[in-house]
């Protein structure tokens, strides 16, 4: 597998891939998203208990599950980083940091418009809202980390340690719902048990999350390509692709 | 053995020679805690509710603030290089680190908190707990702080940065050992918040000194 795998730890490799995967996923994931957000907020049958204002879950969910998901996505990149050197995995931990920071901002900022309605209150402290602060200050620490010394590689590695670090949040924000009882509702998707949400809810939901997650993918696929080619400018098959346009 | 023993001895020297570094984060701590009686008013009602939130929010700066200079000097003087190029273990050193920051820093802490008591109204049941979430709680503050001083040592604005970065790991601490403290001095038990703290120290004692042997590895790379 790794013989299979390792001409994609070459950067030119990479940035090629990345080019040609990048209009598919970015068209792909504006469609799903116009097509799951329209659906949800227009199409779907009004919450029995919250109404119409129950409809931003389709902007606040998907938010949230996929700023959880992008920083495992960040913290598998840093281990392999770290423990096989590769380069394009430590400029990918710092291509898919502001991306998922931005994803748990507006998660965050969904849960306060949707918290004021139905709690009456912009922000309560319970251990979800608490648990995702604290995943928006590790992805600013990671950001902050890298760009805090003069080699740009060290700044790298030290934001993948903090990454790998970081993880140990993951699973407390996760099952932070179900160990404290607090405000913030149970999840209404799991895999295992019949979800809790009616089926003309759960397909604009579901396509909404798809669409956050293919969004995600173009956007570090962007980021990369700009990182890839800040970090070898000095390369010969960079200097030969700048001469060739 | 004979090295941790060696590596021990080098900085408690180091500690006995540089004063400052140890007594100004204490005194820190101890003028903070004066500062809120000072600023929400000197009600010894208001004081004992918020105490648990006013001790820990204090250790934790003064913990934070001592970290800083951690590892600073034996950076500068190539201290660090020279272990990692000798292919010496890093371990012993991490683990002298870590022991004598937590006897220079959080020890002393512990040993205050009867002075913090008379200061803040805290009766005989909320006292204990306070001492023992203090006992659970600063070693576990000592580890993140030395992780992050090893992460930061060669970066241009260390101070401000390592705050960044430690002060969100330090939150799950201070909820439990503040909701421990509160529960005590409600009376009610509060075994369950200790033995939370208990477990995430464990956890951390058998990672942490792994991630810090190789921030400090990359950071002279």
């Amino acid at each position: 597998m790794f013989k299979w795998l390792h001409p994609f730890a070459k950067p030119e490799t990479v940035y090629h891939l990345c080019g040609r995967f990048y209009p598919w996923l970015i068209s792909a994931g504006i469609l799903l998203l116009l097509l799951g957000n329209i659906w949800g907020l227009a199409f779907t049958p009004p919450d029995y208990q919250q109404g119409d204002s129950y409809r931003i879950i389709h902007i606040h969910v998907p938010s949230a599950i996929m700023s959880m998901g992008t920083y495992s996505a960040m913290a598998i990149a840093a281990f392999i980083a770290l423990v096989w050197q590769v380069k394009v995995a430590q400029w990918s931990v710092l291509a898919i940091a502001p991306v998922g920071a931005i994803y748990t901002a507006i998660a965050l900022i969904t849960g306060m418009a949707w918290g004021k309605p139905m709690w009456g209150t912009w922000w309560v402290w319970d251990a979800r809202l608490t648990s995702e602060l604290i995943l928006l200050f590790l992805y600013l620490g990671v950001i902050a980390l890298s760009g805090a010394f003069t080699d740009r590689q060290t700044g790298a590695k030290a934001a993948s340690l903090l990454a790998i670090v970081g993880v140990i949040n993951l699973p407390v924000i996760h099952f932070s719902v179900e160990w404290w009882n607090t405000l913030h509702q149970g999840a209404s998707i799991t895999k295992f048990a019949k979800p809790s949400i009616d089926p003309s809810m759960l397909w604009p939901l579901l396509i909404s999350i798809l669409a956050f997650k293919v969004i995600m993918l173009a956007l570090v696929c962007l980021r990369l390509r700009t990182a890839i080619l800040l970090n070898e400018q000095h390369r010969p098959w960079v200097k030969a692709m700048a001469k060739g346009q | 053995m004979v090295v941790l023993v060696s590596f021990i001895q080098r900085e408690l020297r180091l500690l006995a020679r540089q004063k400052a570094d140890w007594l100004n984060p204490l005194l820190f701590f101890v003028i903070v805690l004066s500062l809120f009686p000072l600023g929400v008013g000197p009600e010894a009602n208001l004081l004992r509710i918020m105490a648990p939130g006013i001790v820990w929010i204090a250790a934790l700066l003064s913990v934070l603030l001592a970290a800083e200079r951690l590892f600073k000097d034996d950076y500068r003087n190539g201290v660090i290089e020279q272990l990692v190029a000798a292919r010496q273990p890093l371990l012993s050193f991490v683990l002298a680190k870590l022991l004598t920051n937590w006897l220079s820093t959080g020890l002393p802490l512990v040993l205050l908190s009867p002075v913090v008591a008379l200061l803040l109204n805290i009766e005989t049941a909320g006292f204990v707990a306070m001492l023992l979430t203090l006992l659970l709680g600063t070693p576990l503050l000592s580890l993140l702080s030395v992780m992050g001083a090893a992460l930061t040592v060669s970066a241009d604005k260390g101070g401000i940065l390592l705050a960044l970065l430690i002060l969100p790991l330090y939150i799950p601490l201070l909820i439990f050992a503040s909701a421990a403290m509160e529960a005590a001095a409600m009376n009610m038990p509060y075994h369950g918040q200790l033995a939370i703290m208990l477990a995430m120290l464990l956890f951390a004692m058998a990672l942490i000194p792994m991630a810090v042997i190789s921030a400090l590895k990359l950071n002279v790379s």
